[in-house]
């Protein structure tokens, strides 16, 4: 039954918590969110990621002020405007276009981890599912972002990729044209895609990231040996003062200044490579402005597209585009292709340790082979790093049926 | 009561259920291309002096169109794939005032790169993946699935219109030679 003192004084605590029960919120949120004592820095990538989403929110919005979307302007509002023009505008593009680097760098540790520890099991199928849906949405702003500046790259690159939607020998050049909403890319496409990079998909990443925080919230969060425990018992513990004894600390304030030291490293490594090396951020085939009439001597992603790039290219075209697909969808389905009932780090889970470890080699080697052109020896080398992304896949469900079970379970 | 509750939702239900398709339907006719778009899509070349086995590059509907006169002896030094006959006796080719010529559309089949020719190879050879085809756009080397795309054109005198379905074009259309 709601009680409202009529002697609280207004926006202090006692007259918040009749309103919006301040108090119960930062139990459940933050005070009384149990995190397991037994985990390294690599738990603390959430926050870090969720970090870096800040800095390119705030750095995105003042570029977004000067910034203008159509073909004539957009290079020169990038490149003139933004870096000579606007007042610290340059300090706006580097921190947006290293963070927007640096945050695949974290991600694909964030994912890495997941896997390593097999935090993507019982119970934590969602929390693995959210996280991969954000993945396809980062790529998206990613790619839609790449195509703002409207130089070489951002133009070829919005060729190739949309020219993918014609689906091989399907040959939908009508949903090509229609993505683009012309014959090539234009000010049409220029337009939505700003739309996009600006609006709709930064609305599902935010929704998004509600969603992972709310997954995560009743399965709690893994530990380094993938131990099962009572998180309620080990409450009562940490409650009634045994804090040495209890398995679990508080998120707030406990786990979160460890999250806090790990962000201040995190930020430190991020603001030296803003200030002294935005440069690897910043492809010099983009100051070009975009020419349809020239192709670029070598096309090539952002590095941390090269992989699934590399599974493309060296196949024939429905072939490669069938491969490309694989590689898009497949982590998903992580979760259930792992057919172990083992949630234990990987180095513990015998044949497992070694397919982790070549898929972290392949995916490493698929990178570096991305950026190197296509011909002669490099295109059979990327042959066979690609068919060993697809046989690791296809062994998974296999080699986990044969895991034994650990603890004698 | 909960008889027409549930009449109450489903009248709602159904008619929002109308209003998205509807918007859905608008929001498909938003992203197709403007009709300036599709009614600028005509571009006439004069080829009586384009110089032999040299590539000229035009523009059509925003798009590179390729055009090589191709000379009597035009056979690739090489061929991958194992066709390296001589590209002058391709069916492909456009004769336009008793001269061969290749006009195609210069996007890769594969992802739309546009491929270099190499005049003393008579062949093309594409930057992004590695394709190569022959100077009547024939495939000498995959990825690429099929041979460089021949715009709709009709022949007048020794001008070509692209964009426009001549008999010369319709010919090639009904040998198959074009999709």
């Amino acid at each position: 039954m709601a009680h409202f003192d009529p002697n609280a004084k207004p926006f202090s605590h006692k007259w918040l918590n009749e309103r919006l029960g301040v108090d119960t919120l930062k139990r459940v949120l933050s005070t009384e969110y149990w995190i397991p004592k037994n985990i390294n820095f690599l738990w603390a990538m959430g926050m870090v990621l969720a970090a870096t989403f800040g800095v390119l929110l705030i750095s995105g919005i003042f570029l977004l002020m000067y910034y203008v979307p159509t073909t004539k302007e957009a290079f020169d509002s990038v490149n003139y405007t933004i870096m000579s023009q606007v007042g610290y505008g340059w300090l706006w593009r580097h921190v947006h276009a290293v963070a927007a680097s640096v945050v695949f760098l974290i991600i694909y540790i964030h994912m890495l981890t997941g896997i390593y520890y097999g935090s993507y099991k019982r119970g934590r199928e969602l929390i693995w599912i959210s996280g991969m849906l954000l993945f396809v949405a980062f790529s998206a702003e990613a790619f839609s972002g790449y195509m703002l500046p409207w130089g070489q790259m951002s133009y070829w690159a919005g060729m190739v990729i949309t020219n993918l939607f014609s689906l091989g020998s399907l040959n939908l050049n009508g949903l090509v044209e229609w993505i683009r909403g012309d014959y090539v890319p234009g000010q049409a496409f220029l337009g939505r895609f700003f739309m996009l990079h600006v609006v709709l998909i930064p609305l599902f990443i935010i929704g998004l990231i509600v969603l992972h925080f709310g997954t995560l919230r009743l399965p709690h969060v893994n530990n380094q040996d993938g131990e099962e425990f009572d998180f309620e018992a080990e409450a009562e513990k940490w409650k009634a003062g045994k804090k040495k004894e209890a398995k679990v600390i508080p998120f707030n304030p406990v786990f979160l200044s460890k999250d806090v030291f790990v962000m201040g490293i995190y930020f430190i490594f991020f603001f030296y490579l803003v200030f002294y090396h935005f440069e690897f951020a910043m492809d010099p085939v983009n100051f070009d402005p975009a020419n349809g009439l020239k192709t670029p001597p070598h096309i090539y992603p952002e590095w941390y597209f090269l992989w699934s790039y590399e599974i493309l290219r060296p196949f024939s075209k429905n072939i490669g585009l069938i491969a490309f697909g694989f590689a898009q969808v497949i982590f998903f389905l992580l979760p259930f292709l792992d057919r172990s009932p083992n949630v234990a780090p990987a180095n513990r889970r015998g044949i497992f340790k070694i397919w982790f470890w070549l898929l972290v080699v392949d995916m490493v080697g698929l990178t570096i082979l991305g950026k190197l052109p296509p011909v002669g020896t490099w295109t059979i080398v990327g042959t066979v790093f690609a068919d060993i992304f697809i046989a690791l896949w296809i062994a998974l469900p296999f080699v986990t049926k044969m895991e034994k079970p650990i603890g004698g379970k | 009561m909960s008889d027409r509750r549930d009449f109450m939702g489903m009248a709602l239900g159904g008619f929002a259920g109308l209003g998205a398709l509807g918007a859905l339907y608008a929001a498909k006719r938003t992203w197709d291309p403007l009709p300036s778009v599709k009614a600028g899509g005509f571009t006439t070349l004069d080829l009586s002096n384009v110089p032999e086995n040299t590539l000229v590059v035009e523009k059509w509907r925003g798009k590179p169109v390729l055009i090589i006169k191709v000379p009597k002896n035009a056979k690739p030094n090489s061929a991958p794939n194992g066709h390296n006959e001589n590209a002058y006796d391709d069916k492909r080719l456009v004769t336009v005032g008793g001269h061969k010529y290749m006009i195609v559309i210069g996007l890769c089949t594969h992802l739309g790169c546009i491929p270099d020719y190499f005049p003393e190879k008579n062949k093309f050879i594409c930057p992004c993946h590695g394709g190569q085809f022959n100077a009547a756009g024939e495939v000498l080397k995959a990825p690429p699935p099929s041979p460089l795309v021949i715009p709709p054109f009709k022949i007048t005198g020794t001008k070509v219109v692209l964009g426009e379905e001549g008999p010369e074009y319709k010919k090639l259309l009904a040998a198959g030679v074009v999709s």
